[in-house]
Order: structure tokens, then sequence, then C-alpha cells
């Protein structure tokens, strides 16, 4: 608008020539024109600036509405998504099975044919404790159980295992495990207390259903019959540290094998142990351990009474790609036993008869397994064992013969809640006798989801 | 002596704990992402698990047990998600701070679910009674978790409260606006069909409004079998799927099996934080997810 009236101006300061000829009147008109002009120019610059205000004025309130809108959008998708303030009331606080524990329930059997037959099954240096040894000859219920897992209140856990066993004809329902673990002790220190499987070695404190192979060890039948549970007590504590550490100790009655007879007042039997474990790069886990088990026995299973102590040496490694174990991957696992013993062998005469003592009983045996199994896929793993045990040189057991066995397996997972295991065993439990084992097993879990142990 | 003074404090050193800071253990990989939005430099993370990895079926390793022996919270996705693993860890670790009360945040409680199962039997396969637990990718559930996350961790390190809510209201502001120019970027894929390799996306397709017309697994947790994949060819095209997705731990054979007889491209999504070089944090994530889907639609 500025430049009009400048140049109107100009236009008038250059006709000096006609100054002389133009009226007074013609200047004077020219003058006018030039201030309406003016302010015509600034009128319509303040209109063109309030019109330029009152958009912009418009835009932003379209804008806020817009991002009121938009948060008002994402506040009503939030509220939609979030959980009402109530979600965690109880649904049925009338219902009294509201706080029923998890069940669980195992059920498993087995099909065996051995070319020995099982009922005079003899192992050379070690004798056949508690049914575990080669199990029965055909169909037969495997180790089935019940299982109820709760907490009890703000400082306790409980659960409680009933398990059916047919152990070379020790059948009947029994308590295999019933105890109480402490939830808020402070420092990483745990107690528990009832009746449990001790932590010592790495199969003990693990349930047989949870297993690579159809039955145990040779080491586990010979020195624990299969698994050493017993009433008692246990303190553990895991350490604050980068690497898993666990350390701890257990009582026990000492009732069951390899103890007998409920010594010192009924805490006969004492167990150390320590596990560490970790982690290299993504792909690979490994847990090993040492623990001991000492015992004041008296009449045990195999005939023994006097001091026995029990040492372990426990390594498990996994590779699997990315850590996925359930899809593919290597599991290695080795442990090692080391028996001392110190008393006499006096086995229980017939009923009637006082126990003399046959023979003095001193002397160490040993026994290892060496396994491997590869998981092809999630339904899919074949496994190979080696069992050894080396018999003692001296005493009611000695042989110079040291028993082997050999074993590989094939499972089919058809969930994670069931398998199906073919194993085929050759067991070398003296030098001039073997016996070849054929198994087919059945596994499934149903009920509480169940957490496994690494 | 000298020899037993320095055992001492070297074990003293490996005992005590490393920082004042909060130690915090998350499950999966959203979390921890979330947990260094919300506590920054004020919370130290442990990452239990890896986008590469099936969290369904993780292990209670030993390297686990020693997180969580040391954490002072645990946040983990809930919905039973980790029910084979978590409560094994936690039995077995001995920390009381975490096995229960304000030391153990699980996201699921903090938002509703959707898939919640009117009945429940196993010969269904591995259904969650409280609903899908892969919520990860839904970003408005993402903030409802990240303000009950800000409030847990204001609860247990006071201290640090007022740090947290500024890291909130910052991470709301970014995140909101995220949220709208995703919707913006995602709006070709409204109505768009899907077929997917385990049920881990309803999330992100109620989202953004796609629709699943199949499903590689026969049964959730069930591995892709020859028959049912076979039966998905004609699905596939007849309903004009844009693309089969799975996630970066999941075998890529069957989806590539049924790409190959389709036309129909099989794309890896990250899932997860971690999944991709793209997704190293939870805008990255949506970022990349976003992204691939869109170049398979075009």
């Amino acid at each position: 608008m500025k430049p009009l009236p400048i140049a109107l101006l100009a236009l008038a300061c250059a006709a000096p020539a006609a100054a002389s000829t133009a009226s007074d009147a013609q200047l004077q008109a020219l003058d006018a024109r030039i201030r309406a002009l003016e302010t015509e120019g600034e009128k319509l610059r303040e209109q063109a600036a309030a019109a330029l205000a009152a958009a912009d004025a418009a835009r932003a309130e379209l804008e806020k509405m817009k991002a009121s809108l938009q948060s008002t959008q994402q506040a009503q998708a939030a509220a939609a998504v979030a959980a009402p303030a109530q979600a965690s009331a109880p649904a049925g606080g009338a219902n009294g099975n509201a706080f029923n524990p998890g069940i669980a329930v195992i059920l498993n059997g087995d099909y065996a044919h051995h070319s020995l037959n099982p009922d005079s099954y003899v192992r050379a240096g070690f004798p056949v404790v508690d049914g575990a040894g080669p199990g029965p000859q055909g169909l037969s219920l495997g180790e089935s159980e019940i299982s109820f897992a709760a907490n009890i209140d703000d400082k306790f856990y409980g659960q409680f295992t009933l398990s059916y066993d047919d152990d070379n004809g020790k059948t009947g329902t029994n308590i295999e495990e019933a105890y109480i673990d402490t939830l808020t002790l402070p420092d990483g220190f745990n107690v528990r207390a009832g009746r449990f499987f001790s932590n010592i070695g790495y199969l003990n404190s693990h349930h047989a259903h949870t297993d690579n192979f159809v039955d145990r060890p040779l080491a586990y039948q010979a020195f624990l019959a299969n698994q050493y549970g017993d009433d008692g007590a246990q303190l553990r504590w895991v350490a604050p540290l980068d690497l898993f550490v666990e350390l701890g100790g257990e009582v026990f009655r000492g009732e069951n094998y390899p103890a007998g007879g409920a010594n010192h007042g009924g805490v006969g039997t004492h167990t150390l142990f320590a596990h560490a474990g970790g982690d290299v790069g993504t792909d690979n886990s490994w847990l090993a351990g040492v623990s001991m088990l000492k015992a004041k026995t008296t009449q045990g299973d195999d005939g023994f009474s006097g001091d026995n102590t029990l040492y372990l040496a426990d390594a498990t490694w996994k590779w699997a790609p990315n850590g996925n174990t359930k899809d593919g991957g290597v599991t290695v696992r080795g442990e090692y036993f080391w028996d001392r013993r110190d008393g006499v062998y006096a086995p229980l005469p017939p009923p009637g008869d006082n126990i003399v003592p046959i023979a003095s009983w001193r002397g160490d045996r040993r026994g290892a397994y060496l396994e491997g199994v590869y998981r092809l896929n999630r339904m899919w793993d074949v496994g190979y064992r080696y069992d050894k045990l080396w018999a003692a040189s001296s005493g009611p057991f000695a042989s110079a013969f040291d028993p082997l066995r050999h074993s590989v397996e094939l499972t089919w997972r058809n969930s994670e809640f069931s398998f199906f295991r073919l194993q085929l065993s050759h067991d070398e439990p003296l030098p001039d006798k073997s016996d070849n084992a054929l198994y087919l097993q059945y596994d499934v879990s149903l009920g509480a989801h169940g957490a496994h142990k690494f | 002596m000298n020899k037993y003074t320095f055992g001492f404090f070297l074990l003293l050193a490996l005992v005590a704990p490393r920082a004042d800071a909060l130690a915090v253990f998350a499950c999966e990989p959203e979390w921890g992402s979330l947990l260094h939005e919300l506590g920054g430099d004020a919370i130290q993370v442990d990452v239990g698990t890896s986008a590469l990895q099936d969290v369904h079926v993780i292990e209670a390793k030993p390297s686990l047990i020693a997180k969580v022996r040391r954490a002072d919270l645990i946040v983990c996705t809930g919905a039973d998600l980790e029910i084979g693993w978590l409560p094994q860890l936690i039995r077995q670790a001995g920390n009381a701070k975490v096995a229960s009360g304000p030391g153990y945040f699980l996201a699921a409680e903090q938002i509703t679910t959707l898939e919640k199962p009117t009945s429940l039997d196993r010969s269904e396969g591995d259904i969650h009674p409280q609903g899908n637990p892969h919520f990860q990718l839904d970003p408005n559930r993402i903030l409802v978790i990240a303000k009950a996350l800000d409030a847990r961790l204001a609860q247990l390190d006071a201290a640090h409260a007022a740090d947290f809510h500024k890291h909130l209201e910052d991470f709301s502001a970014r995140w909101q606006a995220a949220i709208g120019n995703w919707e913006t970027k995602a709006a070709p894929l409204k109505g768009r069909k899907l077929v997917v390799h385990h049920l881990s996306w309803v999330y992100l397709e109620t989202w953004l409004g796609m629709e699943q017309v199949g499903v590689l697994e026969p049964k959730p947790g069930v591995p892709p079998t020859s028959s049912h994949l076979a039966s998905l060819i004609d699905v596939t095209k007849n309903a004009h799927a844009f693309a089969i997705i799975r996630a970066a731990y999941q075998d890529p054979k069957p989806g590539d099996w049924l790409a190959e007889r389709t036309g129909v491209p099989a794309v890896t999504l990250p899932f997860t934080v971690g999944g991709d070089d793209k997704a190293k944090d939870l805008f990255g994530l949506f970022d990349s997810t976003i992204d691939k889907l869109l170049a398979a639609a075009k």
C-alpha cells in the first residue's frame, strides 16, 4: 500500500515546469487526494492485519480442538484397556473352593522286556535294595502320583505328593513328599521341613517323571535306592552374586536307605550341598555341584550297620541355539558317587533269631554315569547313557567285576504335557550274565501346570 | 592375617549389593525397555529373556535364579505366560522381596486381556485362562502399564519418585505423539487380512484393524503339521491375505512353505524389543513392525 502515495508525491514534485501555470486550487486538490489515498491504505492495512490475526486464532483453536480430540481418543483407548480398579478383588468370595491348592497328576506306566529274569537279578558288588533293580517284566504301572501345592499364608508354601509305587512287590500308596517352605526369610535363606527328597547331587531332588531315561542310573539305584527322601529339615542359602551359588545342609531322620534305624535319636543323616551355575554366552548354561551325605545306620536295606558317607559330584551342560532348549540342542550330564563304609554286615535274620554281624564291612565303592541327550525339535529327542559301578575289593560284597550298562532312548512329545519313550539297555550286572532290556513308557501330566527345575 | 583380610573384603565385595540403585528383573525385553524409559539411571535393569527366545518355554536356568535373587522388583507379563519357569525362579531364589507384594509386578494385572477362553481344556492346546498374554504390541496398553509401573517404582524408591514421574510425563508425551503417527501411517493396513504363526498378534490386529484369517499352529503351542499347512493354502489365497507373519524367534520353515505355495510374502516381525536391528526400544519396535507390514502390503 505504501508505494502508491510515495509515487504520487514524486509525480507531483516532478512537474516544476508546470508550477507557474498550475493554479493553487489544482495543487490543493492533488494534496487532498493524496491524503485520502494514504488514509485508505492505512485502513486497508489494518483490516488485513486483523483478518490475519483472526485466521491465526481460528487455526490455533482448531489445532487445540484436534489435539484435545486426539488425547481424548487416546485417553479413551487407554481407559478401555486398563484393568478396572477392583480387578484383583476375588471373583468368588463365597466359593469355599476358591483357595484350593493347585493339583497336578502324573500318570506313568511302561512295558518292559528283560532277557534276564528280573526276579533273580543279582549285581556284582552291589546288593539290589528296596526295589531299585531292573523293574518288573511286562506291563506295569510306573510311579503315578498326585500332588497338591499352594501358598499356605504370607510366610509359608506347602506341597503334598502321594505316589503309587510298584517296586518289586512293595506295592502301595505312600507319601512321597509332604513339606513346607518358608517364603519370607531374609537374605536368600530358605527353610524346608517335612518329608522331601534331599538336594544332594543333581537327579536326587528331581522327580523321576522329568528324567531323560525310563530308569535311574545304576549309581542312583545302588547308593540311594533310586532317590533319597526322608523326614527332615533343610536350610538353603542363595548367594547374591551374578553367578548362581547355592549352599545348604539337611538333617534327616535316617530311616530310609542308605541310612536305616533312625539313629542319633531320629536325626541319623546329615547332608551338605553346594551348587553353582550360570550361562556362557547366549547358547550355553551349566550347573555343577558337590554334595555329601553322612549317616549312622542300623540295619540298612543292604544289611549294613555303621557309619556310611557318600560323596557326590554332578555337572550339567546345556547347549541350545539362543537358549531355546525345547526346540533343539544338547544336554550332557554326569554324576560321580563315592561311597565309604565303616561298619559291619549284619543282615536281618529270620524272625526270632538275634542279629549277628557276619563280617566287617569297610571300604569304598564308586559309581558314575554320563548321559547325552540331543533334542531334535519340540517333539523328538534321542539320548545315550553310560553307567558304571566300581565294586569294593574287600568286604562282604567284594567283587573283581565292575557292573556296567549302556542305554539309548528315543522320546516323542505331543505337547509339554505328554511324552512316549522307547529305551533299549544292555546291562552287565555279572561277569557272565547280561540283561538286554526294551522299555516302552508313557508319561503324562494333567492339572496344574508344572514349573520344572533346570 | 593379610590374606584373610583380603579374602574377607573380596567376599564382601562380591556379596555386597553392586549399587544403591533399585535392581529390577524384567522377564521380557519390552518391559526392560519400558523400565529404561521410566527409571533412567536411577534403576538397574536385568532382562531375563531375548526376542530370539520362546518365552512360553524358558527354563529356570541358574543364571536367572541368580538375577531374581538380587532383584528388588520383578516385572513380568503374567497371564500365565511365564508359568513354566517364573514360579520356579521365585521359589528357588529365596528372595522374599519379589515373591509377592510391591516387588512383584505383572503387566497383565494392569490391563484387560483379549481372547479369554470361555472353557478350559488342554485338548485345545496351550491356552491361557487369563487371556492372551501377548499384549506388548498394543501401544495403548503399554501406556496404561507405564503409568502403573511408574507408580510402583515410586512406591519402592520414594527418593527418586519425582524423577520417575518426570520420565513418565516425558515418555507419555512422546508415546502419544508416536501413536498418532503410527495410526496415520498404518491406515492402509486397515481391513487387510493376515495369516499368523501363533496367536500372538491379536492386540496388533485389533489396534490397526487387520483381520486374521489363518494360524499356522493347528492349536496354540502345537507345532505346525504338514496337513494343517496344506489346508491353509486355499484359505490364504481366497482371503487375499497380504502377509504371513511370525515372530523373530519362530521357526521360519512353515511360513516359508506356505509363502512359496501361495505367493503371499512371509514376514518376520520383531515381536519384541531386540527382534530386529531397528527394534532397539519400544518406539523402534512399533516403527519396524509397521514399516515391515506396510512393505508387505504394497
